[in-house]
C-alpha cells in the first residue's frame, strides 16, 4: 500500500510515471517546448525581419548574414522560418483543440446515450473518417477561401471523427463498469455522471491522441499550403516556403531543406510524444515491463 | 479413490522460488515451495488470490513471460528437471505428457481457428497424424468428452459454443496425447454450479480410464473435498500445510488452514437455523475463534412489506436484419413477484443469465422494466418522475460484484462516500467529512483511510468502501448483486458477517442476489430461485433448503460441492446440460404457471412439463 | 455472413448519398455567385445569365439536386470549365495512374510492414522493436511531399538515376523508372503505418489466453505467432488498412505533384487553381465512389478473416 497522495500529487506523479515508461516522450516534449518557445520569442532568435525582400541577395546559399541562405525575393530563410513555426503552431493548436472538444462530447454523448443516436452519429461520422481527410481539407478551403480561420475549421471537421472515436469506446466501457451503475443508484445527474466521473477517466487518452493529432494538423497545414492553399503570402509558412522553393530545385535545394526539415523535427517530436505516453496509458498492455 | 503408491513420484517440485520483476526489483511469488505428484494422483493445490497456487502451474509449464520472470530450484519430471530443459525439449513434453487446462474457457480458445483444427493441432505436433487422421482422432476424443453431435462440432468455431462446451473442448485438446499429469488452474470457477459439477465429473472419469495424474488448482474448498487425493495449502508464496485431504478436513494443523476451513460457507450448516447467524471466524495468525458478532436478525412478519413486487417483467430487444428490427427479445424477468420486510434478507439464487441481477437493477430502475409494478416504502417507483426516483433512491442502494469496478479509480475514496451525501444535500462539506469518518469506522476502516485512492486498497477492503458509500444516504434496503462473490473466502465471511452486524443495526433489508448456495443459506430469512427470468420456488430459508420441491431447486443444490472428503457426493451421471436462452420470438407469450402452497409461505411453481 | 455485407453494401449507398449531398451543398453555400465567380469581375449581366442557365443554377434547389444526383449516378458529370471536356473522360484518362501508385504502394506497405510489426512485437523492448518503432514513427512523420522532395533530391537531380518527371512511356524500364520513386516514397509511409498497427494488435493478441494455450499445447513457436496469434491480429489490421486508404489518396495527390506525374492528385489541383467547380464535383464523386468500394473490398476482407462476423 503506498503514501497518501493529495490529488494534484497523485496526477503529477502518474503523469511523471507516464512520461518515465517510455523515455523517448521526454525527447519529443523537449523539442516541442522549444520550437514552441522560439516561435513565441521570433524578433529576438530571428533578427532579420522575414518579410524584407533584397534583390542583390536571391537565391543565396547559407552564409554568415543567411544562416540558411534566401529565397527568390532575397528574403532571409532563417527568419521565414523562425516565424513560419507561428502559423503552424497557431493552426495546429486551434484546430486541434476545436475538434478535441467537439468530437470528444459528440463521442461521448454518442457512447453514453446507446441506441440509435448512438449509430446515427457513428455513421455520420464514419463516412467523413472514410473520405480522403486531405482532399476534403483542400476542398473546404479552396470553396470559403485561404484564411487562417478557413484553414482551422477545415482541418479541425476533418479531425472530428478521430476523436468522436477515441471518446466513444472508453465512454462505453466506463458505462458498462460498475461504478457508473453505482452513481446512477446514487441519485447521481447524467450530467454529472459525464462530466464528474467518465471524463476524468477517459481525458488521458484524449490528451495523448491530441498530441498525435496536433502532429498530424500541423502536416496538413503544411500540405495544404504546399498545395497552394496556405494562408496567403508573404507571410511565411513552412508549407508555402516549400512550394516557392520547389520551383528552384534544380539548383537552390536549400529552399525546401530547411523548412521540409522544421515540418519533419516538429511532427517527429510530437509523435515521439504521444506515442511513448500512449504507450504508458494504454491499459490493454499493462502488466507487461 | 486410492492413488496407486509408487516409489517414484511422476512430478517433484524442489524449492521452487519464482519471481517477478516489477519496476526493477525482483520479487518473489512463490518461495521455497516443494511437493510431489505420484502417478495417477490428484493433488489440489489451493489458496486465496496472491497465494501463488497458479503461478506455481504456469512455472512447471514453463509459461510464464521470460522477460520479467525467473524460476530457481527444480521441477523433476520423467526423469528431467523441467526448469533447465531446452525450450525444444520443453516444448515435446507440453500438451503430450504434461497437459493444461485453464480458468477462462471464453478466451483460452482461438476465436479464428476451428475446434477440430486446434484439437488436430496437438496431434499432428506430437503424433506426427496427417490432416485426415488428426480429424478422425479429434472427432473420437471429442466423443470422449462427451459432446453431443461431436462430427458437426469439428468445424465450428469456439464462439459457437457455450461456456460448458468449450471447456469440454479445452480438456479433450489437453487429453489429445493422453498425458501424464494435467494441470487444471481453476478449471470451473467461471461456470455455473451445474456445469461445474460435470466438468468434474468429467475430469475425474477420464483420469480413471487413462490413469494420469491431476493437479488441481483452486480456491474451492468443496472442490478440493470431491475430488483430491492429498492437499498443499498455500499462503503467499509459501506451502503452509500438506497432508491427505480427509486428514486435513479433520485435522488441519496449521492456523491458516483451521482459518480457511473454518471459513468456508458449507451447505446444511444451517439446516436447524430459524434466523440467519454469522460465520464463526478464526483468526489466521493464531488458529484462534474470533467471538462471533453478536445480532439479534429476528424479523417481525406482522409488519408491512417495505419492497412489494409484482409481476415485474424486463425483457431487451434483441435487433438484427438489415433495418434493425425488433426480432425477438430476451425475456431476463418473466412474471416475478416477491416483497420484502424491513431487517429481512431475501436471497434470489440462480445461475448465469437466470435473470437475478436484472431483478435487481429493475427494481431500483436501473434498467426500465415492461411491465409489472415495483412499490416501496409507500411509492410506486414505476411512476416516479426523475426527481421522485432521485429521491427514491436515497433509501434504497446497491452494492456490486466486483468493488474495483464500482469504485471510481480517479476519485478518493472519502470523496466517493461524500459525494452522494452532498448531490442529496444531506450536508454541506464539513459535516459530510464528519460522516465519512464514522461511515469508514463504521464498516471496520480506519477514518484516516479517506484520503486513499482505490488502488491502494484489498479486494475486501473495497467492498467495505462501497458500503459505507452506499449507507452514505442511509437507506433502508441495499441490493446486494453477488456482492460476496468475487471475495477470497476468509473476507467474504468477514463481509458477510459485517452485512449482517449492519441488518441488525439499523434494520436494513438486503435483496442478496447470488449464485452461491452456501453463502445464501447463511445470509438469508427467505429464498427464491430463479430459472430463465422466472421465480420457480420462493419460501423461508429452512423451508426452501431442507426440503427443496422443485427439481430445478434439488438440481442446484445437489450441484454445490460440498466441502467434506467424507461425504463425497454420489457420481451424478455424465449428463451433459446446456442452461437454455430466455431468447423469445416477438409477441411470445408466456406460459400460465400452476402455483402449489406447502404451507409457511412455501410456494413451488408446477414443473414445466417441456422442460 | 451475406446479411453482413447487404448491411454493409446498404451503408455504403448511404455513404454515396450522403457525400454526394455534402458536395451539392458545399458548392452551394460558397460565398458568391459562382457564375461569376467563373467568368470573373468584368463580365455582362448577360454572360453570367446564360452560365447560370446553362450550370442549372436559376433551378429551384431541389430539382438541382435531383439533376446533380441523377447526372452523378449516371456518369453525368458535367463538362470541365477548363478544358471543355467532359469531366468523366477527364477523370477516366488519368485514374489508371493513380490505381497503379495506389496499389503498389499498398503492396510495398503490406510486405514490408506486416512482418516488421510482428517481428517488432515478438521482441519487445529489444533492439528490433526500438529500432521497427522509431522508424516507423518517423516514416509517419514524413509530409509525403517532403519525402517526396527529399527523394527527387537524392535520386533524381543528384544522382541521377530517375528522370525529374516520371511520365511514362511506352517500354517497360521507362515505367519502371516513372513508377518507382513515387512508389517508393508512399509505399515506405504505408510501410510504417502498417508496422505500427501490426505491431500493437499483436502485442495485444500475444497476451491472449489462446496463444497461452497453444504454448501450452506444444504448438511451435513460429506456429503460435504466424498462425495463432496473427490470424488474430490482422482482423484489427484490416479495419485499420481501410481507414488508412483516405490518407493514402491524400498522400498521392500529394506525390503526385512532386513527381510530376499524372494523376487524380494533378487534376485537382488545376481545377482548384482554375476554380474549375464542375471539375471539382467530379472529383469528389469519384473519390467517393472509391472510398466506398474499398470500404466494402475491406469488409468482404474482415468477414473472411474473422468468423464471428458471419454470425453476428
Amino acid at each position: 500500500m503506498s503514501e497518501v497522495l493529495s490529488p494534484a500529487r497523485a496526477i503529477w506523479q502518474s503523469t511523471l510515471r507516464a512520461f518515465n515508461t517510455n523515455k523517448t516522450s521526454w525527447v519529443g516534449l523537449v523539442v516541442f517546448v522549444i520550437v514552441v518557445l522560439a516561435a513565441v520569442f521570433a524578433p529576438w532568435i530571428a533578427p532579420l525581419d522575414p518579410l524584407d525582400q533584397n534583390v542583390m541577395l536571391r537565391l543565396k546559399p547559407p552564409s554568415e548574414d543567411n544562416w540558411l541562405g534566401t529565397d527568390y525575393y532575397g528574403r532571409d530563410i532563417y527568419a521565414r522560418l523562425v516565424y513560419g513555426a507561428r502559423i503552424s503552431l497557431i493552426i495546429g493548436l486551434a484546430s486541434t483543440a476545436l475538434s478535441m472538444v467537439i468530437g470528444s462530447a459528440i463521442g461521448m454523448i454518442a457512447g453514453w446515450r446507446g441506441g440509435r443516436l448512438d449509430t446515427l452519429i457513428m455513421q455520420v461520422m464514419d463516412i467523413l473518417l472514410a473520405f480522403p481527410s486531405l482532399i476534403l481539407g483542400l476542398i473546404i478551403v479552396a470553396m470559403l477561401g485561404p484564411s487562417m480561420t478557413n484553414i482551422i475549421v477545415a482541418i479541425a471537421l476533418t479531425s472530428i471523427p478521430p476523436f468522436a472515436r477515441i471518446a466513444r469506446a472508453p465512454t462505453i466501457a466506463m458505462k458498462e463498469r460498475e461504478f457508473v451503475d453505482a452513481c446512477r443508484a446514487l441519485g447521481f445527474s447524467d450530467m454529472r455522471i459525464l462530466v464528474g466521473h467518465i471524463l476524468p477517466n477517459i481525458l488521458p487518452e484524449i490528451l495523448v491522441m491530441g498530441s498525435l493529432w496536433l502532429a498530424n494538423a500541423i502536416r496538413t497545414e503544411a500540405s495544404l499550403a504546399f498545395i497552394g492553399l496556405g494562408v496567403k503570402p508573404p507571410i511565411p509558412t513552412w508549407g508555402g516556403m516549400i512550394r516557392e522553393g520547389f520551383e528552384n530545385i534544380l539548383d537552390s535545394y536549400w529552399l525546401v531543406l530547411a523548412p521540409g526539415t522544421a515540418i519533419l523535427i516538429v511532427v517527429f517530436a510530437l509523435n515521439l510524444l504521444g506515442d511513448g505516453l500512449r504507450d504508458a496509458i494504454d491499459p490493454k498492455l499493462k502488466g507487461e515491463a | 479413490m486410492s492413488a496407486p503408491v509408487d516409489t517414484q513420484p511422476l512430478l517433484s517440485i524442489r524449492n521452487l522460488t519464482t519471481s517477478f520483476r516489477v519496476d526493477g526489483q525482483w520479487r518473489s511469488v512463490v518461495e521455497n515451495l516443494s511437493f510431489d505428484v505420484g502417478a495417477g494422483e490428484t493433488v489440489a493445490v489451493v489458496g486465496e488470490s496472491g497465494s501463488g497456487k497458479s503461478v506455481t502451474a504456469l512455472s512447471a509449464m514453463r509459461l510464464l513471460p521470460q522477460a520479467n520472470s525467473r524460476t530457481e530450484g527444480e521441477i523433476l519430471f520423467g526423469g528431467h528437471n523441467l526448469l533447465t530443459l531446452p525450450e525444444d525439449q520443453m516444448r515435446h513434453l507440453r500438451g503430450n505428457e504434461l497437459a493444461m487446462i485453464f480458468q477462462e474457457p471464453m478466451t483460452s480458445l482461438n476465436p479464428v481457428l476451428t475446434i477440430g483444427f486446434q484439437i488436430g493441432e496437438t496431434l499432428k505436433y506430437h503424433r506426427g497424424l496427417d490432416p485426415q487422421a488428426a480429424r478422425a482422432e479429434s472427432l473420437r476424443i471429442l466423443e470422449r468428452v462427451r459432446i453431443p453431435g461431436a462430427a458437426r462440432r469439428l468445424d465450428d468455431y469456439p464462439h459457437q459454443l457455450s461456456g460448458g462446451m468449450r471447456q469440454r473442448v479445452m480438456i479433450a485438446m489437453s487429453l489429445a496425447c493422453r498425458p501424464h499429469l494435467l494441470i487444471a488452474d481453476e478449471p470451473t470457477t467461471a461456470l455455473d454450479v451445474t456445469i461445474q459439477a460435470e466438468i468434474l465429473e468429467l475430469i475425474k472419469l477420464l483420469q480413471e480410464e487413462e490413469g494420469m495424474a491431476v493437479i488441481f488448482i483452486t480456491h474451492d474448498m468443496g472442490i478440493v473435498a470431491e475430488t483430491a487425493d492429498r492437499v498443499v495449502v498455500m499462503l503467499k508464496g509459501k506451502k503452509v500445510e500438506e497432508g491427505e485431504t480427509a486428514a486435513l478436513f479433520r485435522a488441519p494443523q496449521h492456523p491458516y488452514s483451521r482459518a480457511l476451513l473454518a471459513a468456508v460457507p458449507r451447505l446444511g450448516a444451517m439446516r436447524d437455523e430459524v434466523v440467519p447467524k454469522p460465520f464463526a471466524i478464526i483468526d489466521p495468525q493464531t488458529g484462534q475463534p474470533v467471538p462471533p458478532p453478536q445480532c439479534d436478525l429476528s424479523v417481525d412478519a406482522s409488519e408491512k412489506p417495505l419492497l412489494e413486487v409484482k409481476n415485474l417483467v424486463t425483457s431487451f430487444d434483441v435487433r438484427s436484419g438489415l433495418f434493425a428490427s425488433v426480432t425477438a427479445r430476451v425475456h431476463a424477468v418473466e412474471n416475478v413477484s416477491f416483497d420484502l420486510r424491513a431487517g429481512e434478507t431475501l436471497a434470489l439464487v440462480g445461475e448465469s443469465g437466470c435473470g437475478k441481477s436484472t431483478t435487481g437493477r429493475s427494481v431500483l430502475r436501473l434498467v426500465e422494466p415492461r411491465s409489472g409494478q415495483v412499490l416501496f416504502d409507500g411509492d410506486n417507483v414505476g411512476e416516479l418522475d426523475k426527481e421522485g426516483l432521485r429521491r427514491a433512491r436515497q433509501n434504497m442502494q446497491m452494492i456490486f460484484q466486483d468493488p474495483f469496478a464500482s469504485l471510481n479509480p480517479r476519485k478518493s475514496v472519502g470523496a466517493a462516500i461524500a459525494e452522494p451525501i452532498i448531490v442529496h444535500g444531506l450536508a454541506d462539506a464539513e459535516e459530510a467529512r464528519e460522516q465519512v469518518a464514522e461511515l469508514l469506522r463504521r464498516v471496520g476502516l480506519s477514518p484516516d483511510m479517506a484520503d486513499r485512492y482505490p488502488h491502494e486498497f484489498s479486494g475486501g477492503q473495497r467492498q467495505r468502501l462501497c458500503i459505507a458509500r452506499a449507507l452514505a444516504l442511509k437507506p433502508k434496503m441495499i441490493v446486494a448483486d453477488e456482492a460476496v462473490s468475487a471475495l477470497d473466502v476468509s473476507i467474504k465471511a468477514q463481509v458477510v458477517n459485517l452485512m449482517m452486524e449492519l441488518q441488525a443495526e439499523m434494520g436494513l433489508a438486503y435483496l442478496f442476489i447470488s449464485h452461491d448456495m452456501a453463502v445464501v443459506e447463511r445470509v438469508s430469512h427467505r429464498v427464491a430461485v430463479m430459472y430463465l427470468g422466472e421465480i420457480v420456488e420462493i419460501g423461508p430459508r429452512q423451508s426452501v433448503i431442507n426440503n427443496p420441491a422443485h427439481p430445478y431447486t434439488r438440481k442446484l443444490m445437489a450441484a454445490v460441492p460440498v466441502p467434506d472428503p467424507e461425504r463425497r457426493s454420489m457420481r451424478r451421471g455424465l449428463s451433459l446440460t446446456e442452461i437454455p436462452s430466455p431468447l423469445r420470438p416477438v409477441g411470445f407469450v408466456p406460459p400460465v404457471r400452476q402455483w402449489r402452497d406447502l404451507g409457511g409461505g412455501h410456494l413451488v411453481m408446477d414443473a414445466d412439463p417441456t422442460a | 455472413m451475406t446479411a453482413f455485407l447487404i448491411r454493409r453494401l446498404g451503408f455504403a449507398v448511404i455513404t454515396l448519398f450522403a457525400v454526394l449531398t455534402l458536395v451539392f451543398v458545399l458548392v452551394r453555400i460558397v460565398p458568391g455567385d459562382p457564375a461569376q465567380v467563373i467568368l470573373g469581375d468584368q463580365a455582362s449581366r448577360e454572360a453570367i445569365e446564360a452560365l447560370r442557365e446553362r450550370l442549372g443554377l436559376n433551378l429551384p434547389l431541389y430539382q438541382q439536386y435531383v439533376v446533380f444526383v441523377w447526372g452523378a449516378l449516371g456518369g453525368d458529370w458535367g463538362t470541365s470549365m477548363m478544358t471543355g471536356r467532359p469531366v468523366i473522360q477527364e477523370v477516366l484518362n488519368v485514374l489508371p495512374w493513380t490505381l497503379e501508385l495506389t496499389f503498389l504502394s499498398l503492396l510495398i506497405g503490406v510486405v514490408i510492414g506486416v512482418p516488421l510489426g510482428v517481428a517488432a512485437a515478438v521482441r519487445r523492448n529489444r533492439f528490433t522493436d526500438y529500432a521497427a518503432r522509431i522508424g516507423s514513427l518517423l516514416g509517419l512523420s514524413f509530409p509525403p511531399f517532403v519525402s517526396a522532395l527529399l527523394l527527387l533530391l537524392a535520386f533524381s537531380i543528384g544522382l541521377h538515376w530517375f528522370p525529374v518527371i516520371s511520365a511514362k512511356s511506352g517500354s517497360l524500364s521507362a515505367w519502371v523508372e516513372s513508377i518507382t520513386l513515387p512508389a517508393i516514397n508512399l509505399g515506405l509511409i504505408t510501410a510504417a503505418y502498417i508496422t505500427r498497427v501490426t505491431r500493437s494488435a499483436m502485442l495485444e493478441v500475444l497476451q491472449e489466453d489462446y496463444v497461452r494455450t497453444a504454448r501450452a499445447k506444444g504448438v511451435p513457436w513460429s506456429v503460435v505467432v504466424w498462425r495463432h496469434a496473427l490470424r488474430n491480429a490482422l482482423i484489427p489490421v484490416i479495419t485499420i488498412i481501410g481507414l488508412y486508404l483516405g490518407i493514402l489518396i491524400g498522400n498521392s495527390v500529394l506525390t503526385e505533384i512532386v513527381f510530376s506525374r499524372p494523376g487524380l492528385g494533378k487534376l485537382i489541383v488545376g481545377a482548384l487553381n482554375q476554380r474549375d467547380y464542375t471539375m471539382l464535383q467530379g472529383m469528389m464523386v469519384i473519390y467517393t465512389l472509391v472510398v466506398v468500394l474499398v470500404n466494402l473490398a475491406t469488409d468482404i476482407a474482415y468477414g473472411i478473416a474473422d468468423p464471428r462476423v458471419k454470425f453476428k
